[in-house]
């Protein structure tokens, strides 16, 4: 039995969703900053009347941010908590993935990365990670976070404890 | 047995109301055991559920209304008087048959728990009154007698009667059929009132009335975004097809709206059976007085506050309410009241819960809370009466001098607070020893959809404050700006009105980046309240104010606590809406700059040489040039003579439904009759105190250099206002001898 997967691209890296879980794809959104938010928040798009939290898929992965000018794709996805944008850097196929390409995360792919994936599909051109989605979404209201960025929040707000 | 779960869903529907129902009949009853129609529709209530019961082989269920509607019909049929053992055993009934409700509600079926206890109370109730006839014939002639007696007598006057109006053959018919019609029309028109209620009426799901408020929230965005294209666009078809749309979305929102509201009468309608069993349970004598229970309320808000108005009343019948013994020393009634109040204002309920009991003693919860570590010495000092009773919402307080069974464990108030608080509401409490208590909550009509301000922050992002939170706008010119905010140790101050309103830069709060420098341009300052307590936030620009359909916002930003939602507006875009209390916490505005009370001040004007003040200048007595700061003035006043009124040795006045002692404390010249009379108007100890002053000069704002040389009672010292010398009056020392000055000439 095949599984079909919706495949997007981050920082060179190829990961798919399982594509039921994927509600749609759209173009970049313009959308509203949350101040003090952690930083893997992008912001809230308004999608067709309803408020979604956009997540930066690089920063949430501990991946350098994206080039200048580079402007990234929402894959919106349905989780346990609701309605997320997962910001990513390009979309690729819906693939079909046969369960017997399907193997655990092999150690040497960063720990940041690994934590957020369920396995791999060894498929003929290249590796294909499989991102859980339920965990890449769960990020609290604190900064710390593993795999995110973290520094430039702290600072911010020790500086307004100053204030 | 697998029965329909609708079936039983509906039964248990029908159930609880029907229990209610009960609850709150049997209470009434109490109060008027006799009333023939109430005692019918208990009895018709208790079968209802019985005979639901048994048609869906509840048979636990059954066998317990079985006794409790023996008991009940026995009382119909007057063979048995209602007295408190009898309710009591009833209203166990009722718990129980809940409990069972309950239980079926969970797992589906009936408990295993023999509710044998209860059968056997009401076994045992029923047979002692009914059972050994001696005792009931003993009984019954008292009962009995004055029928037994006033029966004979009605023949003899009847004869009169007839013999009076003799042409009146139908007499005996008239009699035989009166009452019986009255009882049968009696008992009917409830009955016939029930079904004009369910032929007009039906039962929605909770969760579709939840879809389509989602659903108009979604249409007034439309709404919004269409008025806004339009206003662009100069076609006149358009613009009133907009219109239509706007007017009809308007009606629709406000239409669903009302699906949603609840009458507070629903929650309050539990309250007569609580306040019963408290006040039994601790032996005294209470009785509840509701007003106002057909305010509509949303039926979230109505479910959020339920446990909080339990609480508060359960709290006001054990502690606030004293014992009957104590109450008749007081010289009160032996019978306490519990006032319920609901209404609307100002877009708001108001819900006020008041009891005529013993008050708290605000020295006693300062001590309390010295002695709990909850404030410091200091503190406690510094506090007015109003604030220290409010400490009674402080966590783990309680000032219950024994924990008992039914409050007073520590926990609670905190937890009304900030259950109350969640919804956007406020709480606050007044007190007087000896008079009672009165809890006043504030609380939003509904949550989804709130009139904010949009407000611009220094990087161009909109953002939303609720209305509730919104006290006043000020606009400061760039050259006033620059003079007007203070600064002490890094933190901003506005003096508005003479008080020192702390500001916080709401760029600076969120951690934003670009700003165009302070001091050159004009400072908006938003006037917000939270938690009782006012600051300003300077915002760079002031938009409008609008209906906003408010989101929560994801789980990812749970734990930024200065925005409380997010809103769609107008064009599209996303705003966020500010929680005022958590951007309060966070620019930690709350904690240090209390509202300082009279005698605080008046030594920081002392002490504070050389800030600027606004003082108020007068003439009284002797004394030429007086001045006291204006922030310590209620109002000015002026009293025609012809108001002034003598009353125990004192002029006084009637003055916004009060008495208003007017005190001359610099000597009185003004026993010239037929002038009016000049006064300051001062709040003290909850009450106004006037003193009569022969004439206000000014008013102004300047640095004030004090000079304690000529400091006595009563002057705090001089200064050189306005080139003259002028005397600055120590006014809490004033007050005080006016206190003194009353008392002596009451006396």
């Amino acid at each position: 039995m095949s599984n079909q997967c919706a495949t997007f691209y981050v920082d060179g890296l190829h990961f798919g969703v399982e594509v039921l879980q994927v509600q749609e794809v759209i173009r970049y959104q313009q959308m509203t900053r949350v101040p003090l938010a952690p930083t893997v928040v992008e912001g809230l798009i308004n999608l067709r009347g309803q408020i979604v939290t956009a997540l930066d898929l690089r920063r949430r992965l501990g991946l350098p941010d994206r080039p200048d000018g580079h402007r990234p794709m929402n894959i919106v996805v349905r989780t346990e908590d609701g309605v997320i944008s997962l910001l990513v850097d390009e979309i690729g196929d819906v693939v079909d993935v046969q369960p017997d390409e399907f193997e655990a995360v092999p150690e040497t792919v960063r720990s940041e990365v690994a934590g957020l994936v369920t396995g791999v599909y060894k498929r003929k051109e290249r590796l294909l990670l499989l991102l859980d989605v339920n965990r890449a979404v769960a990020v609290d209201g604190d900064r710390m976070l593993p795999g995110g960025s973290s520094s430039a929040g702290a600072t911010s707000s020790t500086k307004s404890q100053v204030n | 047995m697998d029965t329909n779960p609708e079936i039983i869903k509906e039964f248990l529907i029908d159930c609880y109301e029907n229990l209610d129902r009960l609850d709150s009949e049997l209470v009434a009853l109490e109060q008027d055991p006799g009333n023939a129609s109430r005692l019918a529709s208990a009895f018709r209530t208790a079968h209802t559920i019985k005979g639901a019961a048994g048609f869906l082989a509840f048979g636990k269920l059954e066998k317990i209304t079985h006794v409790g509607e023996n008991l009940l019909s026995k009382m119909r049929d007057g063979k048995l008087v209602l007295n408190q053992d009898v309710t009591n055993g009833l209203l166990r009934m009722i718990d129980a048959v809940r409990e069972i409700a309950e239980y079926v509600e969970a797992h589906g079926c009936e408990p295993s728990t023999d509710y044998g206890a209860v059968v056997t109370l009401l076994r045992t109730l029923d047979e002692e009154t009914s059972a050994p006839p001696p005792a009931q014939a003993e009984a019954t002639p008292a009962v009995d007698a004055p029928v037994a007696v006033a029966a004979p007598p009605t023949p003899v006057p009847a004869p009169v009667a007839v013999a009076q109006v003799a042409e009146v053959p139908p007499l005996d018919h008239l009699f035989v059929a009166d009452p019986a019609d009255a009882g049968r029309s009696d008992a009917d028109s409830p009955n016939n009132k029930k079904q004009a209620v369910s032929d007009t009426a039906l039962r929605v799901d909770v969760d579709l009335l939840d879809k389509l408020m989602t659903l108009v929230g979604e249409l007034v965005l439309a709404r919004n975004q269409i008025l806004q294209l339009t206003s662009e666009q100069a076609d006149s078809g358009l613009a009133s097809a907009t219109q239509r749309l706007n007017l009809v979305t308007s009606d629709l929102q406000e239409g669903v709206m009302k699906t949603r509201m609840q009458p507070i009468g629903n929650i309050w309608s539990k309250f007569p059976r609580v306040v019963r069993d408290v006040a039994t349970q601790c032996g005294k004598q209470v009785r509840i007085e509701m007003e106002g229970k057909e305010t509509d309320l949303d039926k979230t808000i109505i479910e959020a506050i339920k446990d909080p108005l339990t609480h508060i009343v359960r709290n006001a019948v054990d502690h606030g309410v004293e014992d009957p013994a104590i109450r008749t020393q007081r010289g009160k009634a032996a019978e306490g009241v519990l006032r319920l109040r609901a209404f609307h204002e100002g877009g708001q309920i108001n819900i006020e819960i008041a009891d005529d009991g013993a008050g708290i003693d605000p020295e006693k919860i300062r001590a309390t809370a010295v002695r709990r570590g909850v404030i410091t010495q200091e503190q406690a000092a510094r506090m007015s009466d109003h604030e220290a009773i409010r400490l009674v919402f402080a966590p783990g307080f309680s000032t219950a001098e024994t924990v008992t069974n039914i409050s007073g464990r520590g926990v609670g108030m905190d937890v009304v607070k900030t259950n109350i608080e969640k919804i956007g509401g406020q709480v606050d409490i007044q007190s007087r020893v000896g008079e009672g208590t009165t809890l006043k909550i504030k609380i939003p009509l509904t949550l989804a959809i709130i009139p904010a301000l949009i407000i611009t922050s220094a990087d161009g992002a909109r953002y939303a404050i609720p209305q509730v939170n919104l006290l006043e706008l000020v606009r400061l010119e760039a050259e006033a700006a620059a003079s007007a905010i203070e600064r002490i140790k890094g933190a901003q101050f506005y003096r508005l009105r003479g008080n020192l309103l702390p500001l916080v830069h709401l760029h600076r709060a969120l951690e934003l980046q670009s700003y165009q420098g302070e001091g050159d341009h004009a400072i908006n300052i938003v006037v917000l309240k939270a938690d009782n307590r006012q600051f300003g936030l300077v915002v760079d620009r002031i938009n409008d104010t609008e209906e906003i359909v408010v989101k929560p916002l994801g789980k990812q930003l749970k734990g930024v606590s200065v925005f409380a939602g997010a809103t769609i507006m107008g064009d599209g875009t996303v705003a966020l809406i500010l929680d005022v209390l958590g951007l309060a916490q966070r620019s930690s505005v709350l904690g240090e700059s209390r509202t300082r009370n009279q005698a605080d001040q008046a030594l920081e004007t002392a002490g504070a040489d050389t800030a600027k003040q606004t003082l108020l200048l007068f003439r009284a007595g002797s004394h030429e040039r007086l001045a006291i700061p204006l922030s310590q003035v209620a109002r000015l006043e002026e009293f025609p003579a012809e108001m002034v009124e003598r009353s125990g040795g004192l002029d006084v006045v009637q003055y916004r439904n009060d008495i208003l002692p007017l005190v001359a404390m610099w000597g009185d010249r003004s026993d010239r009759t037929g002038t009016s009379r000049q006064a300051i108007v001062f709040d003290h100890k909850d009450a106004h105190v006037a003193l009569v002053v022969d004439q206000i000069i000014d008013i102004v704002n300047e640095t004030v250099v004090v000079q304690k040389k000529l400091a006595r009672r009563g002057v705090l010292g001089s200064a050189v206002i306005q080139q003259k010398v002028t005397e600055l009056v120590d006014v809490s020392e004033v007050l005080a001898a006016a206190d003194r000055q009353m008392t002596g000439q009451a006396a």
